[in-house]
C-alpha cells in the first residue's frame, strides 16, 4: 500500500516536471523569435501558443496531423524497448505509404490484365468496394513497412551488422526506389507526384467534421481529421499492452535490457530482433498510409526525399519517455507546435527560422526529459 | 581521534531504512572490519561516506571536524576511495585511461599521459599490484580489474580506503596477496574500511570490527580478542553451524554423461577445455576445483549452452544437449547459477518477481494464450521470497537493480533451485553471501541431491569444495587431473593439483 502511494506520488511529480520541462522549452523558443525580430516576437509567440485552440477546426487539424508523428514516435519506442534503434522509420513509412496511395489508386479503376495471361480469359479485374480498399491499402502497408523494417532486423541478427547504418540504407534505398515506381507506374506527370486518391480510397470521418470545424459565411469550414487518429490511439494502446502484459513483450524487453540475461533464459534473441523490427516497420507503415488517406489530397512526389515523420517520431518517442501512452500526447504536442508555427510566416519569419523555433522547442524538451530522468534513475539505480 | 567518525547515520529507501542510527568510528592506521547479513546496509553506509548517497540525517567527522559530503569529487577532496562490490570501469578504456579519469593532468587541454603513465608504473611496482597499462578493462580478469580499482586510489593519493567485498570475486591465491597490499598500506599511515562476509579474513587483518543487522548498530570489537563464533552472532543473532550435516550420498543413475568434450577458445584457437569426460550421477554433488582461468567457465558455458562446444558429447539423461538450444536444456532440467550474476544472472531493470521467472515465464502456470498472468507470477515471486529469505525493500516490486548484492544472488539461487532439476550447474552459488545464508543454500543444494538431483559444482573455495562435494575433480589447464574423494585428500595435496604439480590419469 505504502509503495502504492510512493508511486502515485512518483506519476504526478514526473508529470509535473515535465510540464516544467515544456515551459523552458517554450522559453527558449521565445528568444531565438526575440533574437530575430524583437518586435513581432510575442505575437509569433502567442500564435504558435494558441493557434491550436482558436478554433474546433484547428483542434481537429492537430490532431489530423499528429496521426502519423503519432506512429513513427511508436515505432521508435517499440524498437527502443528492444534495445534497438530504429532510423528506418522514414523509409518504412514512406513504403507504407507508398503502398497504400498504389492500392487506393489503382484499386478504384479496372485493373486490365496484361496480355500474358490472357489465356486465362481474364481481362479485367473491377474495382475493390471502398472499405475493402481501404482495408486492403491500411494492411498493404503495414505488410510493406514490415518488410521493410525486416532487412536491418535479419542483418542485425544474423550478420551483426549495427541496425542504425543499415536503415540509414534502407531509408535511401526506399526513397530512390518508390520515385522510380511512382514515375513508371501511377505518376501524375503535371505536378510529377502520384495520382491523387480518390475520394472513396480515404479514410472515413464517421462525423468527426460535426465536431471539428468552424463558422464560415453561412456555413462551416471542417478539419480533415478521420478515423486516422482513432486508429493511432488504438495502435498505441496495443503496443502498450505488448509490451507490458504478453511473454512477448517480456521477451522483447529482456533481450533489450540485457541481451545476455536472455540468452541465458533461453530465449532467442535473434528471432527476437527481426519480430521486432517487422513490428515497428509495420507501425511506421501504417503511418504513412494514413499520412496520405486522409482526405487533404495530399500525394507522394516523385521527386525522391526522405520523409521528415520518420524523423520527427525519433523525438516523438523521445519526448513522450518511450512510453507508447505518452506518445500520443508528445505526438499531439509536437503537431500543435507545427501547425502553430506553420501560422507565424505572416509575420516575416522564415519558414526556415519557423522550423528552427520549433526544433528548438521539441529537442530542449526531449534533451532535459532524458536528462532528467536519467538522472532519476542513476541516483536511484546507483548500487554498490 | 578519529580520522573519519559518522555520527548517527540514517538512510531511507522505499520501503526500508537500510540504515538506522549508525555510528561509526575509524581510527588512523586501522584496518576496519565492517560485518553484517545481506542488506544489513553496509555499501549503503559506505556509499553514503563515499558521497553517492545523502543520508536523511546525522554527520560525516574527518579528525574531529564536521564535513560535508556531497559527491565522489567531494570524497576524493577529503582523501576518501572506494573499491566497489560491483566495480565501476570503464569497458572500453585501457588500465590507464580508466585509472586516470576524473583527475586527469592536461597542459592547455592536452592530456599528458606520459606523466600518468610513470606514475601509475611506479605506483604499481611499489605495491606489487601488476597491471597492464594499455590493456581494455574488458580484456582482464576480476583480478586485475580490482588492482586498478585500488590503483585508482592510490592515484588519487587517497588516504581512506573502502573496500566493499574486494575478495568475493576472488582466488585464494589473489586474497593473499590483497590481504599484504592491506597491510603495507597501513603501514604507510592509510586508513581501511574492510566490507568481508569471511570471518577468517577479518581476523587475519582487521584490528577491530563494526557488526550491523538489519540496518541497526550492533556494536563494534577488538578483533583480536573476540572469537569468530561471538562476531558471527552478534551478526545473525543466533548461532550458525559453519559445517553442513550431509547425509551419506545414495546414488543414483549417470545423469550427466560428458565425453572428449573440447572447447576452443574464442579469442585464439588454442583449446580452452581439451578432451573432458567425466559422468555425475543423480544424488551426487561433484566438484570441479581448480585456479580460475583453468577453463571451468568455458566447460560451465559448454554444458549449459551459452557458448557452442568444439567437439565431443554431453548428454543429459540420455539426451544428447551439446548442440541443443538454451531452452531445450532448460526443459530437460537443466538449472545454471552463472558465474556473473549481472551479466547472465538477472535482468537488473526488470523487478524481483519478473527475474524470478525468467526461466518460467512462458509456461502455463505464467502464461495464458501469450498473457502474463500476474496473480500467479506475483504469488509465485512471494512464495520464493518468503522461503529463500530475500530482503529487499519492496518485496516482488523491488528493481533488482537496487537490491544488494548478496540478496541477488540469493534470488538467482532461489529461481534455479526451484527448477527442481535433473542437473543443476551451480558456479560459485554463494559468491557474497553472508555466513548464514551460505548454511542455508549448502542445505538446499544438498536437499537437491537428497531429492535425486545430480550437482555439477564450481568453486573456488575450498571450504565449500571439501564441505559439500561427494566428489572432487580438479582441472588443471582444460584437463582433469584429478578424481578425488573429499574424505581422503588433504588441502595441500589439492593444491598440488590445482597447480599442475601431481597428476592421476583419470578415466570415467
Ligand atoms: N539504491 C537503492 N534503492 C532502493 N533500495 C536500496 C538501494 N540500495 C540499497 N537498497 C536497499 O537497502 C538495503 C541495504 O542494502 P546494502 O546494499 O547496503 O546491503 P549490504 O549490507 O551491502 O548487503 P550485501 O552483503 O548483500 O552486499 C537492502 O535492502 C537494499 O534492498
Ligand atoms: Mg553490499
Amino acid at each position: 500500500m505504502r509503495t502504492f502511494i510512493q508511486r502515485r506520488q512518483a506519476g504526478i511529480l514526473s508529470l509535473l516536471s515535465t510540464l516544467i520541462v515544456i515551459i523552458a522549452g517554450l522559453t527558449i523558443g521565445f528568444i531565438v523569435l526575440l533574437i530575430s525580430d524583437s518586435e513581432q516576437a510575442w505575437t509569433a509567440f502567442w500564435t504558435i501558443l494558441s493557434f491550436g485552440l482558436r478554433t474546433m477546426r484547428n483542434v481537429g487539424d492537430v490532431l489530423l496531423s499528429a496521426t502519423p508523428i503519432i506512429l513513427t514516435g511508436l515505432s521508435v519506442t517499440f524498437a527502443f524497448k528492444t534495445g534497438l534503434f530504429n532510423i528506418g522509420a522514414a523509409g518504412q513509412f514512406a513504403f507504407g505509404g507508398f503502398v497504400a496511395i498504389y492500392i487506393g489508386v489503382v484499386g478504384a479503376d479496372y485493373i486490365i490484365m496484361p496480355a500474358w495471361i490472357s489465356w486465362t480469359g481474364l481481362e479485367a479485374i473491377p474495382p475493390i468496394a471502398p472499405p475493402l480498399r481501404i482495408i486492403l491499402s491500411i494492411v498493404g502497408a503495414a505488410l510493406a513497412g514490415a518488410l521493410w523494417g525486416a532487412i536491418p532486423g535479419l542483418l542485425k541478427a544474423y550478420r551483426n551488422v549495427h541496425e542504425v547504418i543499415t536503415s540509414i540504407m534502407t531509408n535511401y534505398i526506399a526513397m530512390y526506389l518508390i520515385s522510380w515506381i511512382i514515375q513508371n507506374t501511377i505518376i501524375d506527370i503535371a505536378p510529377f507526384t502520384t495520382q491523387s486518391l480518390p475520394a472513396d480510397s480515404n479514410l472515413p470521418t464517421m462525423g468527426l467534421e460535426y465536431i471539428f470545424r468552424e463558422p464560415l459565411g453561412a456555413g462551416f469550414r471542417t478539419s480533415n481529421v478521420n478515423i486516422g487518429i482513432l486508429i493511432a490511439v488504438a495502435i498505441a494502446i496495443l503496443v502498450y499492452i505488448i509490451l507490458n502484459r504478453t511473454t512477448f513483450g517480456y521477451e522483447l524487453k529482456a533481450c533489450g535490457y540485457n541481451k545476455d540475461a536472455a540468452k541465458y533464459a533461453g530465449i532467442n534473441q535473434n528471432k527476437n530482433i527481426v519480430r521486432s523490427m517487422m513490428i515497428c516497420g509495420a507501425i511506421a507503415g501504417i503511418g504513412g498510409a494514413l499520412n496520405f488517406m486522409n482526405g487533404t489530397g495530399l500525394s507522394m512526389t516523385a521527386s525522391p526525399a526522405l520523409a521528415a515523420e520518420g524523423f520527427i517520431g525519433i523525438s516523438v518517442a523521445f519526448l513522450g519517455l518511450t512510453n507508447p501512452i505518452g506518445v500520443i500526447f508528445s505526438g499531439v504536442f509536437v503537431s500543435y507546435l507545427f501547425l502553430g508555427g506553420a501560422r507565424i510566416q505572416p509575420f516575416g519569419f522564415s519558414l526556415e527560422l519557423v522550423e528552427i523555433v520549433i526544433s528548438v522547442i521539441i529537442y530542449f524538451c526531449a534533451f532535459v526529459l532524458l536528462v532528467k530522468t536519467n538522472i532519476g534513475k542513476l541516483i536511484f539505480r546507483r548500487k554498490d | 581521534m578519529y580520522i573519519i567518525e559518522m555520527r548517527n547515520i540514517t538512510k531511507i529507501f522505499p520501503g526500508i531504512i537500510a540504515n538506522d542510527d549508525i555510528t561509526l568510528q575509524l581510527q588512523k592506521g586501522e584496518i576496519h572490519a565492517l560485518l553484517g547479513e545481506n542488506g544489513a546496509g553496509k555499501s549503503t553506509l559506505m556509499s553514503v561516506l563515499f558521497g553517492l548517497y545523502t543520508q536523511e540525517s546525522g554527520d560525516i567527522y574527518k579528525n574531529e571536524e564536521k564535513i560535508s559530503i556531497k559527491g565522489p569529487n567531494d570524497a576524493t577532496k577529503y582523501g576518501i576511495g572506494m573499491v566497489h562490490q560491483h566495480f565501476k570501469l570503464v569497458h572500453n578504456f585501457t588500465v590507464l585511461e580508466n585509472i586516470i579519469l576524473g583527475v586527469e593532468t592536461t597542459k592547455r587541454g592536452v592530456l599528458q599521459m606520459d606523466k600518468a603513465r610513470t606514475r601509475v608504473v611506479e605506483l604499481s611496482e611499489r605495491y606489487g599490484l601488476s597491471v597492464d597499462p594499455d590493456a581494455y578493462i574488458s580484456d582482464i580478469t576480476v583480478g586485475m580489474q580490482q588492482r586498478v580499482e585500488i590503483l585508482k586510489m592510490l592515484y588519487r593519493e587517497n588516504e581512506i580506503l573502502i573496500f566493499d567485498e574486494p575478495t568475493a570475486v576472488l582466488t585464494p591465491q589473489e586474497i593473499d596477496e590483497l590481504m599484504s597490499i592491506m597491510k603495507e598500506l597501513i603501514a604507510e599511515g592509510k586508513s581501511i574500511l574492510f566490507i568481508t562476509h569471511k570471518l577468517d579474513e577479518i581476523k587475519r587483518v582487521a584490528n577491530r570490527c563494526t557488526v550491523l543487522r538489519r540496518g541497526k548498530y550492533v556494536g563494534t570489537v577488538d578483533v583480536d580478542t573476540t572469537d569468530v563464533e561471538t562476531m558471527s552472532e552478534m551478526m545473525v543473532g543466533r548461532k550458525v553451524s559453519r559445517t553442513v550435516d550431509k547425509p551419506d550420498a545414495s546414488l543414483g543413475d549417470v545423469v550427466m554423461e560428458v565425453r572428449n568434450l573440447t572447447v576452443n577458445s574464442k579469442l585464439h584457437n588454442k583449446s580452452v577445455v581439451n578432451n573432458v569426460s567425466f559422468d555425475v550421477k543423480a544424488g551426487e554433488i561433484v566438484c570441479i576445483a581448480g585456479i580460475d582461468g583453468n577453463g571451468q567457465s568455458e566447460l560451465v558455458y559448454a554444458i549449459t549452452g551459452i557458448e557452442p562446444a568444439s567437439s565431443g558429447s554431453i548428454s543429459l539423461n540420455g539426451k544428447h544437449i551439446a548442440n541443443i538450444p538454451i531452452r531445450e536444456r532448460s526443459k530437460a532440467g537443466l538449472a545454471h547459477i552463472p558465474e556473473d550474476r549481472h551479466r547472465h544472472g538477472l535482468v537488473l531493470d526488470y523487478n524481483l518477481a519478473y527475474n524470478l521467472i525468467l526461466e518460467k515465464y512462458y509456461t502455463p502456470r505464467f502464461q495464458k494464450s501469450g498473457f502474463l498472468r500476474f496473480s500467479e507470477i506475483y504469488s509465485f515471486s512471494d512464495m520464493l521470497i518468503e522461503k529463500f529469505d530475500i530482503r529487499s525493500g519492496e518485496g516482488s516490486h523491488t528493481p533488482t537493480r537496487s537490491m544488494s548484492g548478496g540478496n541477488q544472488q540469493k534470488a538467482i539461487v532461489a529461481r534455479e533451485l526451484d527448477m527442481n532439476p535433473n542437473l543443476l550447474v551451480a558456479v560459485q552459488p554463494t559468491r557474497g553471501l553472508d555466513i548464514g545464508a551460505i548454511e542455508y543454500i549448502h542445505k538446499q543444494i544438498i536437499n537437491a541431491r537428497t531429492n535425486g538431483s545430480g550437482v555439477l559444482l564450481v568453486s573456488l573455495e575450498l571450504d565449500e569444495v571439501m564441505n559439500i562435494s561427494d566428489r572432487i575433480l580438479v582441472m588443471f589447464e582444460g584437463e582433469i587431473v584429478a578424481d578425488v574423494d573429499p574424505k581422503q585428500v588433504t588441502f595441500a595435496e589439492l593444491g598440488l593439483y590445482m597447480s599442475g604439480a601431481k597428476r592421476d590419469e583419470v578415466a570415467v
